[in-house]
């Protein structure tokens, strides 16, 4: 694949391949995904459960437990480094400073023993050369950043006095303490309510703005990706099938299960008489469908041999539009939309 | 109102959990709700976490003893703690529950999951046999497949299999409790089309609680909108979505994220401050005055009254809705 962008990606993962074992056989949850972070953008990686949307962030973070689970293939080069090849006290090191993350459940993510000032400030202590009182001025200030009302009592506070909605506010503000290169967001807002989203949309992008870090938005909401994302990535059954823009991807996409799926969202402000649903179910990882993996509910293969018989790989089907179907030329009307 | 009885009527219902007696405060989940559903009709329940709105539907179906008020369902009022009562009231009122792992039996196929209530009705063998095929493909599942387990089934199949046992006994109302929003995505669209062809074929009334409003706007004909235990707005699904009047609406409707990267930046959005208060101590007067911009003295005085609003035909539980124009300022 060719870089979208000019210059050096911040991370670029080539033929990722995890595997995990299991009562059933060697399964793979990610089957040579490919896909490149540039500094300062936000990726969006879109997938349903199963997908292998969070085990490709897992294996970026080194956090794949092993057994059962295996790296088996493939490189993650961050900032030119390839970080399988890292020893892992030194990818401690990266991980929580040069890459943070953020969790969807932020009361399994914090000690409920220690305030949670305290645990921001362990953050920086454990990178960085820094007094404590220091190190809890700053976590004070990161509080604040991300809209935490009364950040000075907040401090010192445990996280069960505090509601889902400011406990992401902290993960947030912890994930950016040591001002990262890429923050990887894994569902950041699902568990939380509408209202609350809101808020933690907000506070996501006043810490981006803070820190000019690159993000990857794993999530399976399209309105959220719609709202936040420069690029997206689409993954089906363990792979890439799409990645694009984030206008491209929503006018004009160029695989049918992208299509699909846009297609079948209930909308706000519009009544269509019915819905247009995917049929069929996503493929589990041990009985995955042969050659394409989205092929027995595709409403575009017609049942061609195909689909069924060689697994589509990724090809840039129009300038910076890449799509692993084999007729993704077909999927080309809808151009006229992006273009009115 | 129209001189035909609705299929469900309640009047100021209220549901507090913790003894009076007790050191704790109560929680006040649920405050002096009133509201209708006609037969065939779809209401949506909609809110967030805490604010009262399935409490409402357990107490409907007579899971919860309601502290105040009064239920009516088909014409009779709902015997709250008398099991034969609700056992007979129960084959025309049926709920189905968000999660579709945790509501089946995993040691029960899915036969014997949706004859039980054929046999504890009364039914014969021979004829549950040909009811549950029915029923299967009724949800679009394949009858051969009726000697097989809930784990063998994807989670929309569950939900399928969830809505099939609802239907068994012919009922008159669901009362569906986040029905989609444990599943994937490409799925919700499947069940959401699933429960419109029921409706349509068999004149079911919906009570549809959720804090999903794609979905919501999509399936319903009204909608409530409840915040700490009581309705703040209760109109038609173009009333609601079209000229939201209570802040909270507004501000509910403009936090949703729309799946058009280029109206980014372009809607007007209200991000509310702070969290709702806790229902154990809820604010004085209006609920919500604590988080509305709009919010004067006169909101912490008085609790106001849900009532219908110059120029607008739903109702409004707000002091300011009469100066608040659809869009939201």
């Amino acid at each position: 694949m060719t870089p979208a962008k000019p210059g050096q990606p911040l991370l670029s993962v080539e033929g990722l391949i995890t595997e995990f074992r299991s009562s059933e056989g060697t399964v793979r949850a990610v089957d040579e995904v490919s896909y490149q972070v540039w500094p300062g953008e936000t990726l969006a990686v879109v997938g349903e459960s199963g997908s292998g949307k969070s085990v490709t962030a897992m294996s970026v973070l080194g956090l794949i437990p092993r057994p059962p689970g295996r790296i088996a293939g493939g490189r993650i080069l961050f900032e030119g480094r390839d970080l399988l090849t890292v020893p892992p006290a030194e990818m401690r090191a990266i991980r929580g400073k040069a890459i943070s993350m953020i969790f969807q459940d932020p009361m399994t993510s914090l000690n409920p023993v220690l305030s949670v000032g305290f645990q921001i400030a362990e953050a920086m202590l454990a990178h960085g050369d820094m007094r404590r009182s220091e190190a809890a001025g700053r976590a004070v200030e990161l509080l604040r950043t991300v809209g935490v009302p009364n950040a000075g009592e907040r401090y010192h506070q445990f996280p069960h006095q505090f509601s889902g909605g400011m406990r992401q506010r902290a993960l947030i503000a912890m994930a950016i303490a040591n001002r990262p290169k890429l923050v990887i967001a894994d569902e950041p807002t699902t568990a939380l309510d509408v209202t609350i989203q809101a808020q933690v949309f907000e506070a996501l992008r006043l810490a981006q703005a803070e820190t000019q870090a690159a993000m990857i938005l794993i999530t399976h909401d399209m309105g959220l990706v719609a709202e936040l994302a420069d690029r997206v990535v689409v993954m089906y059954g363990g792979r890439v099938v799409e990645t694009t823009d984030v206008r491209t991807l929503f006018h004009a996409p160029r695989h049918p299960y992208t299509k699909g799926l846009l297609a079948s969202l209930p909308r706000l402000h519009e009544r269509s008489e019915r819905l247009t649903p995917i049929p069929g179910a996503p493929p589990s990882l041990v009985n995955r469908p042969t050659g394409c993996a989205f092929h027995p509910r595709c409403a575009h293969s017609a049942g061609r041999p195909m689909c069924r018989s060689e697994v589509p790989a990724m090809r840039e089907v129009e300038p910076r539009h890449w799509s692993a179907c084999h007729y993704a030329e077909e999927l080309g009307q809808s151009r006229e939309r992006i273009e009115a | 109102m129209s001189a035909i009885e609705p299929l469900l009527r309640i009047d100021n219902l209220v549901k507090h959990y913790g003894a009076p007696r007790g050191r704790k405060p109560a929680i006040r989940a649920v405050n002096d709700i009133s509201l209708t559903l006609r037969a065939g009709e779809t209401l949506g329940l909609v809110g967030e976490s805490g604010c009262g709105k399935s409490t409402t539907g357990r107490c409907i179906i007579g899971l919860e003893q309601p502290t105040g008020g009064r239920i009516v369902f088909n014409g009779r009022p709902v015997e709250h703690g008398k099991r034969a009562a609700l056992t007979a009231m129960w084959r025309d009122m049926q709920y189905v529950f968000q999660d579709p792992f945790a509501s089946l039996n995993p040691l029960m196929t899915v036969f014997a999951i949706l004859s039980e209530p054929l046999r504890l009705s009364g039914m014969k063998a021979a004829k549950t046999e040909a009811r549950v095929s029915e029923l299967m493909q009724l949800v679009g599942l394949a009858p051969e497949h009726g000697n097989r387990f809930p784990h063998e089934f994807s989670g929309g199949q569950r939900q399928r299999i969830g809505i099939a046992r609802a239907l068994a006994l012919n009922p008159k109302l669901l009362i569906l409790d986040e029905p989609v929003s444990a599943l994937d995505v490409s799925i919700q669209a499947q069940v959401i089309n699933l429960l419109e062809d029921l409706q349509d074929r068999l004149g079911l009334a919906y009570l549809f609680i959720a804090h999903d409003l794609s979905v919501v706007s999509h399936i319903c004909d009204r909608i409530a909108v409840m915040y700490l235990g009581r309705i703040v707005e209760i109109g038609t699904r173009e009333e609601i979505f079209a000229g939201p009047r209570h802040p909270y609406t507004q501000a509910l409707l403009s936090a949703v994220p729309i799946d058009d990267p280029d109206l980014r930046g372009k809607r007007k959005r209200i991000v509310l401050q702070g969290d709702p208060p806790s229902p154990a101590n809820p604010p004085s007067g209006c609920a919500f005055r604590t988080r509305c911009w709009k919010a004067t003295e006169i909101c912490s005085q008085a609790v106001p009254a849900l009532e219908p609003k110059p120029q607008a035909r739903q109702a409004v539980a707000c002091h300011h809705a009469g100066t608040l124009t659809a869009d939201p300022a």
